[in-house]
Order: structure tokens, then C-alpha cells, then sequence
């Protein structure tokens, strides 16, 4: 083993990998999560984004899920020497020139408040900005679709202002409408089902998303940069 | 043909999932046994794959509108035909017109029909199995109700099978040497450490040690465990990342979810370990309430299970095939 490599723990406990700026560590037998450990920065995902096209190349992969400056790389097998593996990603990695993938301009049209916006309040008050002054910093933003993940056609949305981060909630809200326009910590997205969701309401999209008959059944890809347009402002 | 007589909610149409789409958030579904169904597919000669229907909530009873064969596996539920006994795991033919029963599972909790050339629903997206949370594949998208009507499609090689069956040893005896035994009642769940497992110190024991609880919050997406809280030892707010079933995470609440089937494709909640690929068609057949525990094994031995198991399929499909072909040598 390569001794540049920093072993977390002892192989009994866990068989975690970090060196270089990423880690590896495994999601039951056959899947492998590898996680830049810098900023979460468009950078790093273009490094992601860099891997992921290697690793899909790999006879051994099954399935690659890009996410938030990670991949998950999911083997058709279980291999016997996971350590050899590890340290291939970590090479991959290590190799990885920043690509940039070149998509599509999306623009969503959004109602700002309203009936939606179940948690604008909230983010007033730990932002200290006024509801207007929340909104329009929402919509003067421009996003990068960093990953698809968790619904289907569900696109994380890199680029949010800082000064309205807000956290997840920790008691969901257990009903919240598809096309809310949400906040979650660092990220923005557009809800793609009905349903639980831990996110930040401040606002509706009517543009559906995902259409399982269609060759391209995701509308947003990871790449694509996403403009919202504020249809209509409800305060 | 076969048509839908009667059924309870969440009996859907499935395969062996639609893999692939993780990546457009799209979640796997299929079968919760996927070692029954590939069974199943095999003893009648169908591709292993093939769309079966999962029954998780009972009685059931469907009609079949034209001669074929068939085979329950999974949960042991009395099946019968037009009121005579079937034994579970054995294929038989069946003639039009007949009906199928199954009732309460006596063991295990999801049983598989699987029939001759398979359930013959669109795929969407490359599979068969109903993604509920979406609302697409399967049977439209959604659960069996009764009147329902599935088209069967058509068998390559139709295996000929004797009018008396043929059966194949319940996996659970047949593949005794490599599932451990129930430890004072509890399922023995093999799962590898996984990334935030040292984030909960001393609590990372107690995580194996201890016997968990199925709780009633549990189903096709995930099921939530009952048992003394772990917390991880400073918090974390992860980026959010792709995961697999079997994944066990770690909520605020300290209570793990182990997510199955129908998951998120996404995560950002600590976890702690990972089931073993192999171990989680015995997940999919324990029942809400029952105990289980986890232990630690590496990827060379869930690779070694993985392997017996794959081996044991192929010898059901080589078996069942060369079986009916002697039978019928000698008629």
C-alpha cells in the first residue's frame, strides 16, 4: 500500500482512504463514495465532473452518481480487494483534469411568495434582509446544475448568495407542494415531487421537470446553468 | 392473460429494478427479494430478470385467462389453486380459467408470482418495476388493484413442466451454509463500516452490539430501527451525496434507517455502515416488529456469498432445464 496514503482507521473498523484533497470509503459491498474534502466550489466539481466520465469508462462500474463535489461509483460486482480500488479512484482523482461541461441555459419562471412560500419569513428573520431583498437576490443569482440526485429530475443548484443560506429543517415540512422553489443550506433547487422535504420554500415553479417517456427524461443536466425569472413577486 | 381478483395496496409489478438512472435522481425500485424472483425466473426457464408481481399485503388472488406455468417464492403464504395446496418454490403448470390464492405469509413477509415469460408491462426506462414514487413503470405507475389485467409475454424455450411440478430447495436451507442462523431470535445482517463510522466513537460499538427493532415506519423505501440512540461525537452537515440500498444512516433522532428499495437516490445524513448486497433479499422477507443485529464482515467474504449465491441461480436454471427435458425424453 502506498504509503502516502493516511489510513483513517484500522482495516477492521472501517476501510477509509484520504489523501490529496479526497476520500474514499465504501457504501456496503459494492459501491464506493470518493469526496472532495476542499471547498465546495465549482472547481472541485469540475474535477467531479472529470472523474466521473474516467470511472464510467472502468469495465468494472455499473452505474456513476455524480454528486455535490462527490461520485458514487457502483460496481456490478463486489470486489474482493477493495483497497485496490480505492486507490484507483484516488489516482483517478489525483489525475483529473478540471473539465467544464458546456450545457444549457434554463430559465424557470417563478412566483416569488405567495401561498409557497412557506418559510420566507424564517429566512428574513435569520437573514436580517427584507422579503423583497431576499427574493431579488434569489432571482439576480446564476446557477450551476452541480448533480441530479434524491427525485426524479431533482437538479442541485450551486451559487447561492450567502447571505441567504439557510439550513435544512429538522422536522420536515411533511407536505410540500412540487415546483417550490427552495433553499437548502448552501443549495437551491426546484421540488420535483409532493411530498416530506427539508428544504426552504420561497417560492413556485410551474416548469415540469422530469418526463419518464421522454429520451431525455431529466430537463436540467449537470452543467447547465439556471436562471430564475420572477413571474410574479406576492408579498 | 392473468387478471387481478382481489389484493390489498402496495402489490406492484417488479423486476430486478432499473439501474442506471441514479444519476437523474431516478431510485432503483425493484424487487425487495431479488433472490426470489431470480429464483422464480429460473425454474421456468425466464430470463432472470423478468417482471414478477410482489405481493406484501394479503389475501391475494389472481385468474389466469390462459395456459401457462407458474411458481410462488419468498414468503411461504398457503398459496392454492382453485383450492388445492401448492407448495411455495415449486413451478407448475396451470390451465385458463384457474385461481390463484395466496394468503397470510406463515414465514417471510413479500411473496413473488412469477409466471411463465413474465408480466408483460411497458418498460419505462429500461424496466419494468413501478417506480410508486414517480408514478411510472409497472402497472401505470401504480399499485394492483382488483379487475386489474397483465399481459404475459412470450417464453423463448417453454420448459414443458410435468404436470406434478418441479421444485427447487427454499434458498433459506439450500443456502444454509452461507446466511448465518438467527442469533436469540434476531436476523444476523451482515454490513461493512461505512464513511462516518468512526464519527460516532464509542456509540459505533454500541451499533453493533446491540439488537435492533423493525419499527412500523417501515417499507419498500426504507425501514426505521428502534433501539438505544447513536450520535456521531461532533455534528456533521455532509454534502449531499448518491447512496445504494442497504445504506444505514444515522438521523438527528440517532435511530438508523436502513434505506431499501424504493430510496432516495440521494443522502446527506452520517452512516454508519452498509449492508452487504447478498444479505438484503433477508431484509426485504423480515417482518415489521422482529429483532435483527448487525455484524462486521469485509468485502473478500461479502464478495465469497455473492458468489455462492449467483452459483446456486445458475444451478437452478441448468437443473430445471435439464430435469424437464429428461421427463420428457421419457414420455
Amino acid at each position: 500500500m502506498n504509503a502516502s496514503v493516511a489510513k483513517i482507521t484500522s482495516p477492521a473498523e472501517a476501510l477509509v482512504l484520504d489523501r490529496k484533497g479526497a476520500r474514499v470509503s465504501p457504501i456496503g459491498s459494492r459501491a464506493f463514495l470518493i469526496e472532495a474534502t476542499g471547498e465546495f466550489d465549482l472547481a472541485a466539481q469540475r474535477r467531479i465532473w472529470a472523474l466521473s466520465k474516467a470511472a464510467e469508462l472502468w469495465s468494472e462500474t455499473l452505474e456513476i452518481v455524480p454528486g455535490m463535489t462527490n461520485l458514487l461509483v457502483v460496481l456490478k460486482v463486489t470486489p474482493e480487494d477493495p483497497e485496490t480500488l480505492a486507490l484507483r479512484l484516488l489516482e483517478a482523482w489525483e489525475q483529473a483534469e478540471s473539465i467544464d461541461l458546456v450545457g444549457r441555459t434554463i430559465e424557470i419562471a417563478v412566483t416569488y411568495g405567495g401561498q409557497h412560500a412557506t418559510d420566507l419569513a424564517a429566512l428574513c428573520d435569520r437573514s436580517g434582509l427584507s422579503d423583497r431583498e431576499v427574493v431579488r437576490i434569489h432571482y439576480e443569482g446564476i446557477y450551476r446544475v452541480f448533480a441530479l440526485g434524491s427525485a426524479p429530475g431533482f437538479g442541485y443548484l450551486h451559487g447561492l448568495d450567502p447571505r441567504i443560506y439557510m439550513p435544512r429543517k429538522s422536522v420536515p415540512s411533511l407536505n410540500m407542494a412540487r415546483g417550490c422553489v427552495t433553499i437548502g443550506g448552501m443549495q437551491t433547487g426546484v421540488a420535483v415531487l409532493t411530498g416530506p422535504n427539508g428544504w426552504n420554500s420561497i417560492g413556485f415553479a410551474e416548469l415540469q421537470m422530469f418526463d419518464p417517456m421522454s429520451d431525455t427524461p431529466a430537463v436540467m443536466a449537470p452543467g447547465d446553468t439556471v436562471r430564475f425569472v420572477p413571474a410574479s413577486i406576492e408579498l | 392473460m392473468i387478471e387481478i381478483i382481489q389484493t390489498g395496496p402496495f402489490n406492484t409489478v417488479q423486476d430486478l429494478g432499473r439501474p442506471g438512472f441514479r444519476n437523474i435522481g431516478v431510485t432503483t425500485s425493484g424487487a425487495m427479494d431479488p433472490l426470489a424472483l431470480k429464483v422464480g425466473n429460473s425454474l421456468l426457464g425466464n430470463e432472470t430478470d423478468a417482471a414478477v408481481i410482489e405481493i406484501q399485503t394479503y389475501p391475494f388472488k389472481l385468474r389466469f385467462t390462459k395456459a401457462t406455468a407458474f411458481v410462488v417464492t419468498g414468503a411461504d403464504c398457503g398459496a392454492s389453486i382453485d383450492g388445492r395446496p401448492v407448495q411455495p418454490w415449486c413451478a407448475l403448470p396451470v390451465e385458463a380459467g384457474q385461481l390463484l390464492e395466496l394468503g397470510q405469509p406463515r414465514v417471510g413477509t413479500r411473496a413473488y408470482i412469477c409466471i411463465a415469460g413474465g408480466i408483460d408491462v411497458a418498460a419505462v426506462m429500461g424496466s419494468r418495476s413501478t417506480s410508486l414514487r414517480g408514478a411510472f413503470g409497472g402497472n401505470e405507475g401504480r399499485f394492483l388493484v382488483a379487475g386489474d389485467i397483465l399481459q404475459l409475454g412470450d417464453i423463448s424455450a417453454s420448459l414443458n413442466l410435468p404436470a406434478t411440478g418441479i421444485a427447487v430447495v427454499d434458498p433459506a436451507y439450500a443456502l444454509a451454509d452461507v446466511y448465518p442462523a438467527p442469533e436469540d431470535g434476531a436476523l444476523v445482517v451482515r454490513a461493512i463500516p461505512a464513511g462516518e463510522h468512526s464519527l460516532f466513537g464509542e456509540d459505533a460499538e454500541r451499533f453493533w452490539s446491540q439488537t435492533w427493532k423493525i419499527s412500523t415506519q417501515s417499507d419498500r423505501t426504507g425501514y426505521r430501527l428502534m433501539g438505544e440512540p447513536i450520535k456521531p461525537t461532533t455534528p456533521v452537515e455532509m454534502r449531499s451525496h448518491g447512496v445504494v440500498s442497504g445504506v444505514v444512516q444515522v438521523p438527528p433522532s440517532g435511530e438508523p434507517i436502513i434505506q431499501m428499495s424504493d430510496a432516495n437516490t440521494a443522502g446527506g445524513y452520517p452512516k454508519i455502515a452498509g449492508v452487504i448486497e447478498a444479505d438484503l433479499w433477508r431484509l426485504g422477507q423480515t417482518r415489521i416488529g422482529s429483532r435483527l443485529r448487525f455484524v462486521r464482515v469485509t468485502h473478500a467474504q461479502a464478495a465469497e456469498v455473492e458468489k455462492a449465491v449467483a452459483g446456486f441461480i445458475d444451478d437452478v436454471r441448468r437443473t430445471s432445464r435439464m430435469v424437464c427435458g429428461a421427463l420428457q425424453a421419457m414420455k
